[in-house]
């Protein structure tokens, strides 16, 4: 991109710098929470002015913490092995159902990406409500799956419109029913988006705090969900430590799927 | 290898209004070389998709042998098909393509192993059975659709436009190929393209489809010499639809009364190559082209229309001096005039 400027000094400065800045603006609020939470004090302070490991232990010896962690780790992966297949099979039928049909399912399959979080979770908890799985985790799962989706279907659905059909008549003419014909020529040509899609449906379902303030409970909150109620009621750097060890695990898994992707 | 012949009964097909397939019906000998043949959008794509069983008829029936296969699955009709791009699996090498098939039918991995190698010897890519699809050329890909389609030994083998994507010197190799391909298998094949010569030169009958019909089915010299419409004369080659009052018997006996078809190889400069019963057609030299291996000669006749004269070059002694605005007659064979049905347009 900034080889468009190759003769221009000052151009090419600008863009630089301008690039940097906005650089700067997207990452630095993340990084200030790393120092905050090898703080020493018992405030939320910024320098800090000794250095610790002790919101770690915090947080590692809390039967509550990692309780709602095991809940968030659990829930992620759920929700990602449900999302994902329901999201590839949604994404060929659209595919091949084509025009004004495959517009209009789309534009449904969609909206919970649209509508706003806290309607989607009301609404949610008035049908789970009806159900009695108000509190339960298939209650949160149900809710992150129906996030996740939409998040799958937009990673799955380029892919797939870049996908030569005939190969799968191909496989269906050499005798493959289509459970065949998808496992055995779609998904593998598809690994990289699939994987794609499941880590972003997993970080959908990790990420997701208002839905489980609404129908997570007790020991199924899920720790977006505990780490607002802790906020609201106590002011301390663990929220701190979560927070950097959150950045660290998902920048690790990115990076992972992305040097696999290049090798 | 036992092939079985198919039945097309009535198969009709309509997307909205637009009518793709308008009461088909047509029969399939076992062990025939069948083309379809028509311009884009005739219906000759639908209707192999409809064999394949990826488009349902709105009505009428198809049979394999005596099987309705109508409402059968792709996966259970047994039927080999070559697509126009090939379609092979990315992610497996030759060999894997090729035994594809036989892994979906459970075959002990040394047999389907040996089978598949044999396979590839028969289209003679032994050799390349380790290299990745993305690594061959067109006509090794081509050969590697054919070696997988045949490798089941299925009963009917469908080809939609194979060859569209090959240049012209590997098409004609090809041709040749894939036609003593089906000599060997004996396999009831029905082959599409929208290449008159490659119709003309592969196959054991040829039915001409357009707007959804078939035109004619007949063997290829038949369709090219006697077509039966005005649409089949002009889309099998250059052909000459002239009225009967403007061409007059060599000999001056009374000539006939239908439209007739001429084709521009059939007409002559020299009456002495055209018989005494043969015809002749006056007019004036509009233009004259020389394209290699014959000269084009377009004639104005009487009342205005043109028509096409094509000299080959080895008997095209005058052509080269004569000159536009010319007075000239043209001479053909009786048995290259041929009467069709239809009005002049």
């Amino acid at each position: 991109m900034l080889e468009a400027y190759p003769d221009n000094r000052l151009a090419r400065v600008l863009l630089w710098g301008f690039s940097a800045l906005v650089m700067a603006f997207l990452i630095l609020p993340t990084l200030v929470v790393v120092p905050l939470s090898f703080s020493a004090s018992d405030l939320l302070e910024f320098p800090p002015r000794a250095y610790s490991l002790r919101w770690y232990e915090n947080f590692f010896g809390s039967a509550t913490w990692m309780a709602a962690l095991r809940t968030s780790l659990i829930l992620g992966t759920l929700t990602a092995a449900v999302a994902v297949p329901l999201a590839l099979l949604s994404c060929i039928s659209m595919n091949r159902l084509g025009g004004k049909a495959a517009a209009t399912i789309q534009g449904v399959l969609l909206t919970p990406s649209i509508v706003p979080g806290i309607l989607l979770a009301i609404g949610l908890f008035f049908v789970l409500a009806a159900q009695g799985l108000v509190g339960t985790l298939f209650g949160v799962l149900v809710g992150h799956v129906v996030l996740a989706i939409p998040v799958a279907c937009i990673v799955l659905l380029p892919a797939l419109a870049r996908f030569d059909w005939n190969q799968v008549q191909a496989a269906r003419s050499l005798g493959a029913n289509w459970a065949r014909a998808i496992g055995g020529i779609i998904v593998p040509q598809l690994q990289i988006s699939l994987l794609s899609a499941t880590l972003m449906a997993f970080l959908t379902s990790l990420d997701e705090s208002v839905i489980s303030i609404f129908v997570a409970s007790g020991r199924n909150s899920t720790l977006p969900k505990l780490m607002f109620l802790s906020l609201r009621d106590q002011i301390d750097p663990t929220i701190a430590a979560i927070s950097t060890l959150w950045t660290a695990i998902v920048v690790a898994v990115i990076l992972i799927v992305t040097l696999r992707q290049k090798s | 290898m036992k092939s079985l012949p198919i039945t097309i009964d009535s198969v009709r097909k309509a997307y909205g209004s637009y009518v793709a397939l308008d009461d088909v019906s047509l029969d399939i000998r076992a062990g025939e070389f069948l083309t379809l043949l028509g311009p884009s959008g005739s219906g000759k794509t639908t209707l192999l998709m409809a064999l394949a069983g990826f488009v349902r008829p709105d009505a009428g029936k198809l049979l394999m042998g005596d099987r309705n296969i109508t409402r059968l699955a792709p996966n259970k009709r047994e039927i080999g098909i070559v697509f126009q791009n090939y379609a092979l699996f990315p992610h497996m090498n030759v060999l894997a393509n090729v035994e594809y098939p036989l892994a979906l039918r459970r075959i002990p991995k040394a047999e389907a192993r040996q089978r598949a190698l044999d396979t590839l010897a028969r289209v003679k890519l032994e050799d390349l059975s380790e290299r990745s699809v993305a690594a061959l050329s067109g006509g090794q890909r081509q050969r590697v659709a054919l070696a997988r389609a045949i490798v089941f030994e299925p009963r009917v083998m469908l080809m939609d436009e194979p060859l569209s994507a090959l240049d012209k010197n590997l098409r004609e190799t090809m041709q040749y190929e894939i036609r003593r391909l089906h000599d060997d298998l004996g396999i009831t094949t029905i082959y599409v393209t929208h290449d008159q010569r490659e119709a003309l030169t592969m196959s054991d009958r040829i039915a001409v489809m357009n707007s959804g019909r078939i035109q004619q089915i007949d063997a290829p010299q038949r369709i090219y010499d006697r077509p039966s419409t005005r649409f089949v004369a002009e889309f099998m080659g250059e052909a000459n639809i002239v009225a009967p009052g403007l061409v007059r018997r060599i000999d001056g006996a009374e000539g006939q009364r239908e439209i007739l078809m001429i084709r521009a190889e059939s007409l002559h400069l020299d009456a002495s190559l055209v018989g005494r019963d043969g015809v002749a057609l006056d007019g004036t030299l509009r233009a004259k082209a020389f394209r290699g291996d014959n000269w084009l000669l377009t004639l104005a006749l009487h009342g205005g229309q043109e028509i096409l004269v094509c000299i080959p070059a080895a008997l095209a002694g005058g052509c080269a001096e004569l000159a536009t605005g010319q007075w000239v007659t043209v001479y053909a064979p009786a048995g290259k005039v041929h009467a069709i049905s239809g009005a002049m347009a």
